[in-house]
């Protein structure tokens, strides 16, 4: 049986306790994307200030468990000041470490190797401390809450 | 672990029920299973698996339908159930006793039978700022269908219904919808004198009973009440099967909900008649297997005697209040009534900065199964300023021992997320 110390890594705790790019951004000129888990109630606000290609800055406000708000951290250092498609890697990257192989779904029978497959080169760094998360699979849905926000906030941004 | 000030006294013999319970001898993680989760669904004693075991091994017929001995025998059973039912609810006739597959798609049947039959835009209905989605979102698609208005009556700082805009709120309305029991704040809500308010508007009252039935004794004409929905599956009985209490002449009055076979007399090629009731609402084969089980639900509560089950947990309740404000003092909030008389086996909390979710996952490492989240009651969360709640929520199989695991191993979890 997994342990909750495969949860709850201790660099996981860290975020939770110290989340970095907490706050809001003036909207316009950022862009605001919302994120809510039904099942749990919790709630991710993300503020994009994106400039051109580049991910300029992240702000994350919100309420959640400390999967979420450590996995909302996360992702704000990950992709604060990358280009906006190395942000989209890490996206999929994440899927694939939290076992959601797009690939899969296309009915690829390739999808069902290691995480790495899906990495394509991007490195997690930190991240990959969250990949405990998938031996608890109602937690899921909490470390990817904030990556799905990220990607309708990239999405909305791209069809403004 | 020190002895609990104060001895525990329950009116009945907690450890010979649990032996009726088959799940709580498994263990979980290499412990013993500490179920504290009845209010979202309860466990089943062996006598209601043996009683479906029973019928679908000797019975199984479809019911209303064969003229041979055993659908007789299949219908008898489940017609059986049917008077079980109306008798522990206080039922005037068995006929008023409409099963469907739960309290939500019973308040589900009203919305569209009864309200959309007599409710016009303009009319209002009345909820409670305490209500599960399943009394809230009927209301609110037949808002927004029929343009009718929804008023909201509010909850006291202590977690009772604030019945002081109760009169304002009724004028113009045809129907008062509220709980018997928060499944979040545990709060009883006094029936009778809301039904005798709504009346006096010419308002109906509609009662969700899922909290109230499986822990207390239900009278529904003591509260005057007009529709109450129940639930199977909370009070020991199986999944899929519930029920809808309404006044004879109501359900009279109003026009089928779902259409199919059994709920007909004729079927023409330019129209149907309705069944008689309570047929003319259940529509297609009905979970008359369930209903077997639910049927010996009502007799292992009735052994037990629905004032002793309602002792005992108040007895519990107040047990584990006391230990938890010992306990964890102001690093934890209680959401509901401190005071026993005024709320049921429900206990809702917080730690200060600890989420709900992170919890109750600590928890489950002691076997300690409880609810985190915000219990389908999202408006009553937005009221109490929390994104979810933990719940620990107690049955006749719960013990003090229970109570002292959870105190455990809520104590583990506050320092495992100390900052």
């Amino acid at each position: 049986m997994p342990g909750i110390e495969d949860l709850y890594r201790e660099i996981i705790l860290d975020h939770y306790r110290a989340p970095r790019n907490q706050g809001e951004l003036p909207v316009p000129p950022a862009r605001k994307a919302e994120g809510f888990n039904p099942l749990c109630g919790d709630e991710v606000v993300l503020y994009l200030d994106i400039d051109g290609e580049t991910v300029r800055d992240v702000k994350i406000s919100g309420q959640g468990c400390s999967i979420s708000q450590a996995s909302s951290s996360m992702m704000s250092a990950a992709v604060k000041g990358k280009p906006v498609g190395e942000a989209r890697k890490l996206i999929r990257a994440f899927k694939a470490l939290m076992s959601i192989h797009e690939s899969k779904l296309e009915g690829d029978e390739e999808g069902d190797g290691e995480p790495g497959d899906a990495l394509d080169g991007v490195r997690l760094g930190d991240l990959e401390a969250l990949q405990g998360v998938v031996k608890f699979p109602v937690r899921i849905k909490c470390a990817t809450l904030a990556w799905n926000t990220l990607q309708q906030g990239l999405d909305e941004a791209v069809d403004a | 672990m020190s002895e609990p000030a104060g001895a525990v006294a329950t009116p009945f013999d907690t450890a010979s029920v649990q032996r009726d319970f088959p799940i709580l001898e498994r263990d979980v993680h290499g412990k013993r299973l500490v179920y504290l989760d009845s209010a979202s669904s309860s466990q089943k004693p062996r006598a209601v698996l043996d009683a479906m075991e029973h019928h679908a091994r000797h019975h199984y017929a479809n019911v209303h339908r064969g003229v041979y001995a055993i659908s007789e025998e299949s219908t008898a059973a489940y017609e059986g159930a049917r008077k079980k039912v109306a008798r522990f609810l206080g039922a005037r006739s068995w006929r008023e006793i409409v099963f469907t597959k739960n309290v939500t798609e019973a308040i589900n049947l009203v919305a569209y039978s009864w309200a959309r039959a007599n409710l016009r835009e303009g009319d209002a209905v009345v909820v409670t700022e305490m209500e599960h989605h399943a009394n809230i979102v009927p209301w609110h698609i037949l808002a927004a269908e029929r343009g009718v208005e929804l008023r909201w009556l509010p909850i006291t700082d202590d977690y009772r219904l604030d019945t002081g805009p109760l009169a304002e709120l009724l004028d113009g309305a045809k129907l008062l919808a509220v709980s018997a029991m928060s499944n979040v704040l545990g709060t009883l809500n006094e029936i009778r004198p809301l039904a005798d308010a709504a009346h006096a508007a010419g308002a109906r009252i509609l009662v969700d009973a899922a909290q109230a039935v499986p822990h207390m004794p239900v009278d529904v004409q003591g509260w005057d009440a007009d529709f109450v929905g129940f639930t199977g599956h909370k009070m020991l009985g199986p999944t899929g099967i519930g029920g809808l209490w309404a006044r004879e002449e109501l359900l009279d009055a109003m026009p089928p909900f779902l259409g199919g076979g059994e709920m007909i007399s004729d079927v023409r090629v330019d129209g149907f008649t309705p069944n008689e009731l309570p047929w003319k609402f259940e529509a297609g084969t009905m979970p008359f297997v369930e209903a077997s089980g639910l049927a010996a639900a009502i007799d292992y509560l009735d052994a037990l005697g629905m004032d002793a089950v309602r002792e005992h947990e108040k007895v519990l309740t107040g047990y584990t209040l006391e230990a938890l404000a010992e306990r964890f003092g102001d690093h934890l909030t209680i959401y509901g009534p401190r005071d026993v008389e005024a709320r049921g086996g429900a206990i809702s909390f917080l730690f200060d900065g600890i989420h709900a979710h992170d919890i109750s996952q600590v928890l489950d490492e002691d076997a300690v199964c409880v609810r985190a989240g915000h219990h389908c009651a999202k408006p009553l969360m937005r009221v109490l300023g929390v994104s979810a709640t933990t719940r620990a929520s107690f049955y006749v199989y719960n013990d003090e021992a229970d109570a002292d695991a959870l105190v455990e191993s809520l104590a583990t979890a506050e320092k495992f997320f100390a900052v």
